[in-house]
């Protein structure tokens, strides 16, 4: 509260204002919450529009399905994999690139700088980026999820703010003891840095579990499908084909909407665990975005 | 260079020595560049001289180099595309309605947190409004689909109890488009609110205690010292919208659209996807992709300029 400090007593006005918040919190957890219902109430229940924000008919049918979904299963346990792999992939080379770039006295810094912060503003296009894959022969492998997005230039802006804001004499009393670079930013950077990295660790994960395009465009073997495109392949184009036969013969949707709904909730548990650990990071996170971007 | 000291050749042997004494000092630093420098050349630039494609008869067979040049056949064929340019006005009338609707709503929510006295309600309250930000396109299309389709979802089987007429949120362009609004609003205006709170915790206090002093109202403070303390972060976050305006996401409007509204909901990232990726058509796409990459810069350069002009400083 920007002037408080001691205790008011509350208005009328701010009970307005808290109903008013209040409603808008709602509005973003209803929608989850009637999911979460569909998901652990029975078929015949969902139909008649029983169910609204509690499970009807409660069963767990749905999630037995999902386990037992070869293909679900298979894909959630690749999606893990991409992940951890893909963020230590990121963190490594953003960490690597950003130590050197802090050093004023590096020779083509302003060049490699502009060099990197130019294709935050242009690219080739998905067309270009595709052909390369093709050419590289990473189409249809797990690398094409991680190679290219292996640096986000706006991170590694982020994460050079922050090491600029290490005290350069901390570096200096090193360089005396004769540490290298590589030891300085390991025994000096890095443990300084750890909230920036546990933000930024937290981004790259969470984009990569929310990544959809690349996965679309560059994968077409099923075993190799990331939860969001399986998602899609199972809720969203399902239904859109659906929606085409409904208009001439008004029939009920081939998947069941609680096992669509409790998938829906496997997409985003994962999400909903690492959330109050980046929420701690990620203002702080993006004010340092801001600052400098 | 710094310090020339005598002409001709010699200087410029002198500055290869300095430089070589540079890189020898500093070999340690280059090490760990070279990595993510061979990164960005190899997945930035090369794709960036990949656009060439737009200017050549692309034959999978010969690749890249090999293939003929056409010079802007490509991009003639493309202005004739009547889709094109639907998928173009589709861009900027999306940005538009995001703008002009999403806009003003994270700075009142943000006006509004502002005012909350009781903490724990103010930081549950940012939490929740946070959290949506965090969910991927594809759950919230999802969800859209299973809230809203027009027969299985579960606000018309709602409505359907009472007796109403199913309202074909996804089916119809317009209902459709205010679905596309309605789905950003509820995903970023919370997370929209991170900058102005920041902005508004800067304000000098003493301005809301000469205020209270004076017997000004909640409202009043709100408007006469709060608004004006944000009007910065508002003028700047709103140029970079603007700068935005020709670049669209792609998973937003492919999830939430379909064919019954392709008419408003094909954008230049879907169309790209769909003449490029589903059809094969390699040179055309690039050339639709190069046309936009080069029409965001522009707004993006003039988005700049107008806030060198206004603030006295550049968004980059």
């Amino acid at each position: 509260m920007a002037h408080a400090g001691k205790l008011h007593r509350l208005r009328p006005v701010d009970y307005v204002i808290m109903i008013f918040i209040g409603f808008a919190c709602l509005i973003c957890l209803l929608p989850m919450v009637h999911i979460l219902a569909l998901s652990f109430s029975s078929n015949g229940a969902i139909m008649a529009g029983k169910v609204t924000l509690w499970p009807i008919g409660f069963n767990l049918d749905a999630y037995k399905a999902v386990f037992q979904h070869a293909a679900m299963v298979r894909s959630l346990g690749f999606t893990v994999m991409l992940v951890v792999l893909f963020t230590a992939i990121a963190m490594f080379m953003t960490v690597i690139a950003a130590y050197p770039l802090t050093k004023p006295h590096l020779r083509g810094r302003n060049f490699f700088l502009l060099m990197i912060v130019f294709t935050m503003f242009f690219s080739g296009g998905i067309i270009p980026d595709y052909l390369l894959m093709r050419e590289l022969k990473l189409l249809d492998t797990m690398w094409v999820l991680i190679l290219p997005g292996a640096i986000s230039a706006f991170y590694l802006i982020i994460l050079k703010t922050f090491f600029s804001s290490i005290p350069v004499e901390l570096e200096e009393s090193a360089r005396m003891d004769g540490a290298s670079h590589f030891r300085i930013l390991w025994n000096v950077y890095l443990p300084l840095s750890l909230p920036a990295l546990a933000t930024l660790s937290l981004f790259y994960a969470v984009g990569r579990w929310n990544g959809f395009q690349d996965a679309l465009i560059y994968i077409s073997s099923s075993h190799l499908y990331p939860i969001q495109l399986k998602l899609y392949e199972l809720v969203i184009s399902g239904q859109v084909s659906d929606m085409a036969i409904m208009e001439a013969q008004n029939r009920g949707a081939p998947v069941p909407e609680s096992l669509k709904a409790a998938s829906i909730m496997f997409g985003t548990v994962p999400i909903l665990l690492v959330y109050p650990w980046l929420q701690r990071y990620f203002i702080s996170g993006v004010m340092l975005g801001a600052v400098k971007g | 260079m710094g310090m020339r000291t005598n002409g001709g050749p010699e200087s410029s042997g002198a500055r290869w020595r300095r430089s070589v004494i540079y890189v020898v000092r500093d070999w340690q630093l280059y090490l760990l560049l070279i990595l993510p420098l061979t990164y960005f050349f190899i997945f930035k630039y090369i794709p960036m001289l990949g656009v060439v494609v737009a200017f050549k008869d692309y034959n999978i067979f010969k690749g890249v180099w090999e293939s003929e040049w056409i010079g802007f056949a490509a991009f003639r064929e493309v202005f004739q595309m009547d889709m094109f340019w639907k998928a173009l006005r589709n861009t900027f009338v999306l940005n538009f309605l995001d703008l002009l609707i999403g806009f003003p709503i994270p700075i009142l929510l943000a006006l509004l947190l502002n005012e909350l006295r009781v903490r724990w309600f103010k930081r549950t309250a940012q939490t929740v409004l946070y959290l949506p930000h965090f969910i991927s396109w594809i759950i919230i299309g999802s969800m859209a689909i299973q809230l809203l389709a027009t027969n299985s979802g579960s606000v018309n089987v709602f409505l359907g109890k009472f007796g109403l007429e199913p309202i074909p949120f996804l089916g119809d362009p317009l209902l459709w488009m205010a679905t596309y609004v309605g789905t950003g609003i509820w995903r970023d205006a919370g997370w929209g609110t991170i900058l102005y709170l920041a902005a508004l915790t800067s304000i000098n206090k003493e301005l809301y205690e000469a205020a209270d002093v004076d017997g000004a109202s909640r409202l009043h403070k709100m408007w006469h010292i709060s608004l004006p303390g944000i009007r910065p972060t508002v003028v700047i976050l709103l140029i970079i919208s603007i700068g935005h305006m020709a670049s669209i996401g792609f998973d937003r409007p492919f999830t939430l659209g379909n064919p019954m509204v392709s008419d408003v909901s094909e954008v230049i990232s879907t169309y790209v996807y769909t003449v490029g990726i589903q059809s094969a058509r390699y040179t055309i796409a690039t050339a639709i992709g190069l046309f936009q990459a080069v029409v965001g810069l522009i707004f993006l350069l003039g988005a700049d300029y107008t806030s060198r002009r206004v603030n006295g400083h550049g968004i980059f």
